[in-house]
């Protein structure tokens, strides 16, 4: 059994470095072809036609002029006369033609009726008295809540006391705990009993049973302090800039016989590659084997772009009826704005005590927030502190936009805003510096508080929070008033499987393939990093061959699992390849293969350097024949030793508010963050950096708004959707927490924690310089004008 | 085209009935170009292009190239799907984010919101042709340097916004750049990155 674990300090000649990423050469001479710039001959433009309609039915279809106009090639009903459409701008007919220009008649020309039914799109906060909803746990439910890490024991008593609605085979028993569901939970669900799922309530609102834990009553009517306040987050897009879209082609035409190996080729803009063509397959009715799928660059996915989706399959149709010829379809911007992606609201109506001493005794919430049609998500509250006595309860509203997708942290921002926000509150009541009053309650923040500990004095310090905060309401004169708030975050992370063939060649060059995708987070880099690390030659000599669904299967870029994956992968196999050729080399050296080292591109004796060979004569030792190896993470069931979970980071932010205007300004932000093992200072340093901004960004300005009237989003574009921009974002402090301690975690994925806290730093922030609370986010001039006046929510 | 008091030109032009009203005097149409209608207003001969294609000739990095395009294709569409010119990105479509940007006689522009055949006669420069062949500008390493870049979608509009942005303020400060690169935007959040390349302009790193 080899040894893979992570090198001492001393003996890392790359991990750990502040190094460029390697693809930002070609990305930032414009050289870089993402699926948008695909663009073979003959390639035909493919357009969507949009249902206008909140909720519908459709009549009548009729494409017969747009199948005559020159150009059209292919047109293809998507959803037929008779189909109840549940969101505007979903997909109804697709077309392709010679260019965009001639899709975008061909469009215009297609007629269509539709039975327009009524709409429901507010996310405001639901009457009164709802019934609790407890029929059986749907697959969706199920799905819902292992996405939003709702604890173990809660799905088991949820299944055990509700059944499920669904009939979950061995198969989809098997890939659910392959792809780390408790097996516990999948016992559970094994064992579930089966009911019908009950007809499809006319009411909007779906209510959980109220969970309750200690004896939250009791807990307040002790407690010395209790605060109450309003929370929340509105819905927002994931608006990547590369919009979602597919290029389909069937290379050989409609002749499988010519076509060997490859029926379908795909380039798709996905965070999924090894994941698209199994999504294909099935609507198609091809064998997954035969579809290839390929990106070498994606702008953009943010938890949005998992699947191949409706358009990407009427892509590889309207390919087909047009003779296998290309056919690209790219969302326009108001379509990536409705329907591509976007997060779930989540407000809440909070009760929150603590004892004379400052410590948290007991939570009361009734929260709730729309996810779309089929939902909303729960956001796990109360967020970090484990409150000993509480009561909870959630509406989900189902409202007719297209579905929630995974967006950065799924729940944990909203939860965060709520949480975080509910502790300032207190703590201003009780006039305690949050920053004291979190401290002393950190004995209740799990099995993270030792990393909030080390944490919270190195933000402060590079805020100035000790000198810099004040008690609610900046006391100074004019008009501006500044404040300081903070938030604390956690997310898991554990590395996903991810399979990769390394090989070294006799003439000493490495290469390594891999089905995954760099979302811009560096994963190219760090895979780089870590196998020339482990074979001790420069980063130029590994040959990085990623974005091809021909390669070993990679796990998709969620939840922060692809570079605790696509490193621990990596080394496994490059310290297996470089104990290969220790035999193949230790003779030459006259010693065994376990006293030899990689180092400085020689391979040399441990003891006597001076006994060394060049890589390239090591290699050479292979004979004539290159060897590969195998790189393969250990199933879900054993425990991780590459890579772990569970990381903490604390964020500070220092704002100053215009009380004339509502204006809020970001002067500061600080995060202090944890991911385990640093692989690449520099770009974890950028993830850091991108997901404050990214914060500012959904803290201050952005809103998906839909209009009640039409039931239509208000702003599918991006001057009133509006993103931070570089005149937004102040001052940005990031420190990445490394050394004794951190680095023996082993490698944690990046991409989800720091991104949680922003939001809430920033509320938090402007509550302690105007001294109201401003109860929802987006903070808009107008919301924090209504606070200032009183008549906030 | 249905109106019956619409005169021949108008059939030929497309020109709508709306169209038609703006322009005075409409006389006898003589083709005096290949191509387009020719249609007189205010006393002088006005060509008058599609609803058909029509040929296109545009000077783009110091290259004559041609394509029959109809007169609403955008610049940043001919670059991108006749030219096989992809670096400008088309990311919003409408003149707000940047991704697209150009230089058309040497200012920055959105390409999504210039006509092609406006854009006719006018020197367009790329990202492109920025280096040569591929090297790296001082402003595209400054670029990797800081890693002012993720998902790398807006980059090249950056790039093309900085290149300009520092050719006109060697020297920027803070505001300077605040007020400078304003018109791009960027999803993953590399604006620390790129406010690092700016400022790396006024030491003389980037030029």
């Amino acid at each position: 059994m080899s040894d893979y674990q992570w090198p001492d300090p001393a003996t890392r000649p790359l991990l750990g470095k502040m190094i460029s990423r390697v693809d930002g050469p070609i990305k930032s001479s414009g050289r870089a072809k993402y699926t948008y710039d695909y663009n073979p001959a003959g390639l035909l433009a493919g357009k969507i036609l949009r249902c206008p309609h909140a909720h519908a039915r459709i009549s009548s279809i009729d494409t017969s002029a747009a199948e005559k106009m020159a150009g059209v090639k292919a047109v293809q009903i998507i959803q037929k006369p008779g189909a109840e459409i549940f969101w505007a701008g979903d997909e109804v007919v697709a077309v392709a033609a010679v260019d965009e220009p001639t899709a975008e008649d061909a469009i215009r020309a297609i007629k269509i009726e539709y039975e327009v039914l009524p709409h429901f799109v507010s996310d405001a906060e639901p009457p009164k008295n709802i019934a609790a909803t407890s029929g059986p746990i749907s697959r969706d439910d199920f799905e819902d809540m292992e996405d939003n890490q709702v604890p173990d024991e809660q799905v088991i008593a949820a299944i055990k006391q509700n059944g499920i609605s669904f009939h979950p085979d061995e198969k989809y028993l098997k890939d659910a705990q392959e792809s780390g569901v408790d097996p516990k939970v999948v016992e559970g669900l094994r064992t579930a009993k089966y009911s019908e799922a009950p007809p499809m309530s006319r009411s909007p609102y779906k209510k959980t049973a109220a969970q309750t834990q200690g004896e939250p009553d009791k807990a307040f009517t002790a407690a010395a302090t209790v605060s109450e306040g309003l929370y929340g987050a509105s819905c927002i897009t994931h608006c990547c800039l590369e919009t979602h879209g597919m290029a389909s082609e069937w290379p050989s035409g409609n002749d499988p016989a010519a076509s060997p190996g490859t029926s379908l080729l795909v380039h798709c803009s996905t965070q999924n590659l090894s994941g698209i063509a199994p999504q294909v397959a099935e609507p198609l009715g091809i064998p997954a084997g035969s579809i290839q799928v390929m990106q070498q660059y994606v702008g953009g996915g943010f938890g949005s772009k998992f699947s191949p989706d409706r358009w990407g399959i009427a892509s590889a149709q309207l390919s087909k009826s047009a003779g296998g010829k290309p056919v690209k379809i790219m969302l326009e911007r108001d379509a990536e704005q409705e329907v591509a992606g976007m997060r779930p609201s989540a407000f809440a109506r909070v009760k929150i005590a603590a004892d004379k001493n400052g410590k948290l005794v007991a939570w009361e919430s009734r929260s709730w927030g729309t996810g779309g049609i089929g939902g909303g998500g729960t956001p796990p509250l109360p967020y970090i502190f484990e409150i000993p006595n509480q009561r909870k309860q959630n509406i989900a509203i189902a409202t007719n936009q297209g579905s929630a997708r995974a967006w950065r942290a799924p729940n944990h921002p909203q939860a965060a805003v709520i949480t975080m926000g509910a502790i300032e509150d207190l703590a201003a009541k009780m006039n305690i510096d949050p920053l004291d009053f979190i401290t002393r309650n950190l004995e209740l923040a799990g099995p993270r508080a030792s990393i909030y500990r080390d944490e919270l004095p190195i933000a402060a310090e590079l805020m100035g929070w000790k000198q810099n905060w004040h008690p609610r309401g900046d006391k100074s004169a004019g008009p501006v008033k500044r404040g300081l708030g903070l938030s604390l975050h956690t997310w898991g992370g554990r590395g996903h499987n991810s399979d990769c063939d390394l090989t070294i060649h006799p003439d000493g060059s490495v290469e390594i393939k891999m089905a995954t995708q760099d979302l811009g987070t560096g994963a190219r880099t760090i895979i780089i990093i870590v196998a020339a690390d482990a074979l001790g030659i420069p980063m130029e000599d590994v040959k990085l061959l990623i974005g091809d669904s021909r390669y070993p299967v990679s796990g998709g870029s969620g939840g922060s699992t692809t570079s605790g994956g696509v490193t621990s992968s990596t080394r496994r196999a490059a310290v297996d390849a470089r104990n290969q050729l220790f035999a193949k080399v230790a003779p030459a050296l006259k010693a065994q293969p376990e006293e030899l080292e990689a180092l400085n591109a020689t391979v040399r004796v441990k003891s006597d350097p001076s006994r060394s060979l060049s890589w390239k004569d090591a290699c050479a030792k292979l004979g004539a024949m290159p060897m590969t190896v195998r790189g393969k993470n250990p199933d879900k069931s054993k425990p991780p030793d590459l890579t772990n979970s569970g990381v903490g980071g604390v964020q500070m932010a220092d704002v100053s508010v215009d009380t004339e205007t509502g204006i809020v300004r970001v002067n500061k932000m600080v995060a202090v963050q944890d991911c385990g093992l640093v692989v690449d200072v520099k770009t974890a340093e950028s993830q850091v950096m991108g997901a404050l901004i990214m914060g500012i960004s959904y803290a201050l300005y952005e809103e998906k708004i839909l209009d009640p009237v039409t039931g239509r989003m208000l702003n599918p574009n991006m001057e009133f959707y509006r993103l931070a921009g570089i005149a937004d974002i102040g001052e940005l402090k990031v420190h990445m927490m490394t050394g004794k301690g951190y680095d023996e975690r082993g490698v944690i994925g990046l991409a989800e924690p720091p991104v949680v806290s922003p939001g809430a730093a920033i509320s938090n922030a402007v509550a302690n310089a105007i001294g109201v609370r401003v109860p929802f986010l987006p903070l808009s001039p107008a919301r924090v004008l209504e606070a200032l006046e009183g008549n906030a929510p | 085209m249905k109106d019956d008091d619409a005169p021949k030109a108008e059939q030929h032009s497309g020109l709508t009935r709306r169209d038609f009203m703006k322009i005075s005097g409409v006389g006898v149409a003589v083709p005096l170009l290949v191509g387009p209608t020719v249609v007189q207003a205010a006393g002088e001969d006005v060509a008058v292009f599609g609803p058909g294609k029509a040929p296109i000739a545009l000077m783009v990095n110091g290259k004559k190239l041609t394509a029959e395009l109809e007169p609403r294709v955008t610049l940043l569409d001919a670059l991108r799907d006749n030219f096989n010119l992809t670096g400008a990105k088309r990311v919003c479509d409408r003149g707000t984010c940047g991704a697209c940007t150009v230089l058309l006689d040497g200012k920055p522009v959105y390409a999504c919101s210039v006509l092609a055949i406006d854009a006719q006669g006018k020197k367009i420069t790329t990202i492109e042709s920025l280096a040569d062949g591929d090297s790296m500008t001082p402003v595209m390493q400054a670029f990797v340097d800081h890693d002012a870049q993720q998902c790398g979608f807006c980059t090249p509009g950056f790039v093309v916004a900085t290149t300009h942005f520092l050719q006109q303020n060697a020297n920027p400060t803070a505001d300077d750049i605040r007020r400078g690169l304003s018109g791009n935007f960027c999803r993953c959040g590399t604006y620390d990155g790129i406010r690092a390349v700016a400022l790396a302009g006024k030491t003389g790193g980037v030029s």
